[in-house]
């Protein structure tokens, strides 16, 4: 089929590998959402909240110790999900199609070596000459192979090494906004015919104090004692979770071919970038996505990716308010802030949800949350980035 | 008039600015003489001491001061450069309004040894500093400004700002493949009838020294200390390891129909992008070479040309031992007898590797060979490798007829993308 001169073509979510701290794939999901006792760790980087991944058997998707050595957390978390998305989908080991999957994976950097760095910096004002004293630290103690524990690109690249995947390979970089770009454009490729299958999503340690610190500069951390999303306050604040989330997406033909089920059908992602320099700029970007979809009424509920950072958090509320009697959850309550693969988490259940038709239960008693009854048919994504990052994601029961 | 679709019925994509910075020079007049010149760039690392290192020279980009210098605020200051100097050739859209997205690649950023060193002092921690001493530090908000500054999308942010490229700007690395990856995304914007117009660029300047030594640590550089200009031997026996180097392209993209309907000057065609990803090691190429001939043959075939079409290749060539027998392999297997004869001509032997802006300005330099009908040289080539086949243009920049030409980019994590580009709309 020729690209761009045909009508779009149907996408289908046929997998979804996800982990986080309420464990490991769908039903691990829908129950610790369903149990609206959302927990976090306070005690680690304390004062600051961060949510950890629960424990993985690594064995199971990773089976070389050695591949599992070559990565750090943040690549072992995704290559994990992404191997549990490929499992969901059908995929795991048939060659002939990994070998025509398309890869986008949204990744920021990989972990330091906390004991190296505070080492050096501990050594530096004594130096004499303290150029010289790092270059010689940094020859001798950096492990040769962390590098590419670090890379961006090197998740895709354990993947592609781990699970096969080698249709194509890409990387997309800039927190909040390139996890929804991965999925946008991933999409795009399948509906005008440049891609049959792609696979999409990332990973994400939050256990890192650079990264806290990174936030930090900015005000960013969400202090103890934990609050869920909508109940942070006037200063906000995210916590940062650990998790991984990968998506398989599909041509409708391409799926059906193959005997793959749709877990739901993902209609429409969009993005677009505020410069955020007036209060509210972020929401009216949302606001006019928003505006373009053909929602069922009464049938569909708010998966938001509201963080608990403000002022995102209240201009994503004031829209929310617009919608009176909407079903809103934001799962960061539960899972924490993930950045990069956050948008597709929330895009994966979101799809739970629709497959299942009901929506899982408030997890909060803010008042943004409310129960929802009725059969549940459609489900909006929202991001709303600490910094930057807006995007919608519409998900569709199939 | 001619079809502004190709043979699948796409959209035919066109290029209407080219900019570039490297360490010869800025803009495409500089670096254009130079190359043809067989000049190098690569110089002995004056931005931080290098006692200690095992190697100590680069194609740094000195003459782009920024203040402090960190890899984001380089590499946004050189990708606004090339982006300034392609929009200005392409004349579209208006200052500081550019009518479609923003494809960038871009090193990973991370904050930097000066800016951890600034919170260790600034925490008061006087003996064992840890991330908790920093981390308070952190929290006074004083250093408020570093954090959009190291987030991985700031550059991009800036540029969009600096452009207004309409939508999100997409920041991207497939390693040292990350500027061919780019110009790929705008090509298949184009082509699916998203935009008329397209920004791609790629930046790079990452030299700091933690960089340079996680390369060091790999043994994939050259220590070639004693003559820094002589150290990147693309193709030649003795090629040791590649010369890490700064710099940007930018290419303005359009569909052939918005670029004739506006009356632009049309300086070629981006005919087909190929890639393939490899599954064999985290910094080797699969022995058999499948994923390079594979990568080279879909962008051929993306194309709609064949290995006989193409009439020069702008190569990865970095200069290390791997890299080069690998690509010849390559090449060997899709070209047949005939790449032997093809003219193989690595501008990294002058420049460096670019890294993350390698495959944006080798595109552009691929772009100035079929425009002026010469192809500048693999300098450096005093000893050939026998096992090493090619026709590297060795030394001696060389007049011929090019009409189709093929970029390859090679990265870490098993990356790799082709980029076909014609003269003439085909």
């Amino acid at each position: 089929m020729a690209e761009g001169t045909e009508a779009t073509r149907e996408a289908w979510i046929t997998g979804i590998g996800i982990v986080s701290t309420l464990g490991e794939g769908p039903d691990a999901h829908w129950q610790g959402l369903s149990a609206g006792q959302p927990r976090a760790d306070e005690t680690t980087y304390a004062p600051y909240v961060i949510h950890q991944i629960a424990p993985l058997d690594l064995d199971k998707q990773i089976p070389k110790k050695g591949d599992q050595r070559q990565m750090e957390p943040w690549q072992r978390i995704g290559t994990y999900a992404a191997g549990l998305a490929l499992d969901s989908a059908g995929l795991k080991g048939n060659a002939e199609l990994l070998a025509r999957t398309d890869m986008i994976v949204a990744a920021g950097g990989g972990e330091r070596d906390v004991a190296v760095d505070g080492a050096i910096l501990s050594g530096l004002p004594k130096a004499a000459q303290p150029e010289v004293y790092l270059n010689e630290r940094l020859m001798s103690d950096l492990r040769p192979t962390l590098f590419l524990a670090q890379l961006s690109n090197l998740l895709a690249g354990n993947i592609s090494i781990v699970h096969g995947v080698t249709g194509s390979s890409r990387t997309f970089m800039g927190e909040e906004a390139a996890g929804v770009d991965a999925v946008r454009i991933a999409l795009s490729r399948i509906a005008a015919g440049q891609s049959e299958i792609a696979l999409v999503g990332g990973g994400y340690n939050a256990d890192r104090p650079d990264l806290i610190m990174l936030y930090e500069f900015g005000g960013f951390n969400l202090r103890a004692p934990f609050a869920p999303v909508w109940k942070r306050g006037p200063k906000g604040g995210f916590a940062l979770g650990s998790l991984g989330a990968f998506l398989v997406l599909e041509n409708r033909e391409h799926a059906q071919k193959r005997g793959a089920k749709p877990l739901a059908r993902l209609t429409k992602v969009l993005s677009d970038r505020s410069p955020r320099r007036q209060p509210g700029q972020a929401a009216d970007v949302l606001r006019k996505m928003w505006a373009g979809l053909d929602l069922k009424p009464g049938r569909h509920a708010l998966i938001s990716g509201a963080s608990g950072a403000e002022p995102a958090a209240s201009e994503e509320r004031a829209l929310i308010a617009e919608h009176p009697g909407l079903p809103v959850r934001a799962p960061a309550t539960y899972v924490g802030t993930a950045m990069e693969p956050q948008f597709a988490m929330n895009i994966a259940l979101a799809a739970l949800a629709v497959s299942r038709g009901n929506l899982f239960p408030p997890g909060d008693d803010s008042g943004v949350e409310r129960a929802m009854e009725g059969p549940l048919t459609q489900a909006v994504v929202t991001s709303v980035g600490h910094w930057r990052g807006e995007g919608l994601a519409l998900v569709e029961a199939p | 008039m001619a079809s502004t679709r190709d043979k699948a019925g796409r959209p035919i994509v066109v290029v209407t600015g080219r900019g570039i910075v490297t360490s010869l020079g800025a803009g495409k007049t500089d670096n254009w003489a130079k190359l043809t010149a067989g000049q190098s760039g690569v110089r002995n690392i004056t931005r931080f001491p290098t006692e200690g290192l095992k190697t100590r020279f680069a194609g740094t980009v000195d003459f782009v001061p920024v203040e402090p210098y960190s890899t984001p605020a380089l590499s946004e200051q050189l990708a606004a450069m090339a982006a300034e100097e392609a929009i200005s050739e392409s004349g579209i859209g208006s200052k500081g309004d550019f009518p479609g997205p923003l494809f960038l690649a871009v090193p990973p950023i991370e904050i930097e040894w000066p800016q951890r060193r600034e919170l260790a002092g600034a925490s008061g921690a006087n003996d064992a500093v840890t991330y908790q001493d920093v981390l308070r530090a952190a929290a006074t908000g004083r250093f408020a400004a570093m954090h959009p500054r190291f987030q991985f999308i700031s550059v991009a942010d800036h540029l969009a700002d600096m452009f207004g490229t309409k939508g999100s700007p997409i920041s991207l690395s497939t390693a040292c493949a990350s500027g061919a990856t780019a110009i790929q995304l705008g090509v298949e914007a184009i082509r699916r009838g998203e935009t008329d117009a397209a920004l791609c660029i790629g930046t790079d300047g990452s030299v700091n020294p933690e960089s340079l030594i996680r390369f060091s640590l790999l043994s994939a550089l050259s220590t070639s200390n004693d003559a820094p200009q002589g150290a990147a031997r693309p193709f030649a026996k003795n090629r040791d390891g590649f010369v890490m180097a700064e710099g940007a392209g930018a290419l303005v993209l359009e569909s052939m129909e918005g670029a004739l309907a506006r009356g632009a000057k049309i300086l070629g065609v981006l005919e087909g992008c190929g890639e393939m990803a490899d599954a064999f090691h985290r910094t080797r190429s699969s022995p058999d070479g499948k994923p390079i001939i594979g990568c080279i043959r879909n962008a051929l075939a993306d194309a709609g040309l064949t290995p006989d079409d193409i009439d020069h290749v702008n190569p990865h060539g970095t200069g290390t031992p791997e890299n080069d027998k690998m690509e010849a392999l390559g090449m060997t297997a899709v070209f047949g007898e005939r790449a032997k004869t093809i003219p193989v001509s690595s501008n990294k032997s002058m420049i460096g590797h670019t890294l993350s802006a390698a495959g944006a300005v080798e595109a552009v330099i691929s772009l100035l060979t079929l425009d002026h009908q010469r192809i500048p040289p693999t300098i450096n080539y005093q000893v050939p490798d026998p096992s090493i086949p090619l026709d590297v243009v060795p030394n001696v920049a060389r007049d011929a007829k090019v009409t189709h030409v093929i970029s390859n980019s090679f990265g870490f994590g098993g990356q790799n993308v082709s980029l076909v580009m014609g003269r003439e709309p085909a």
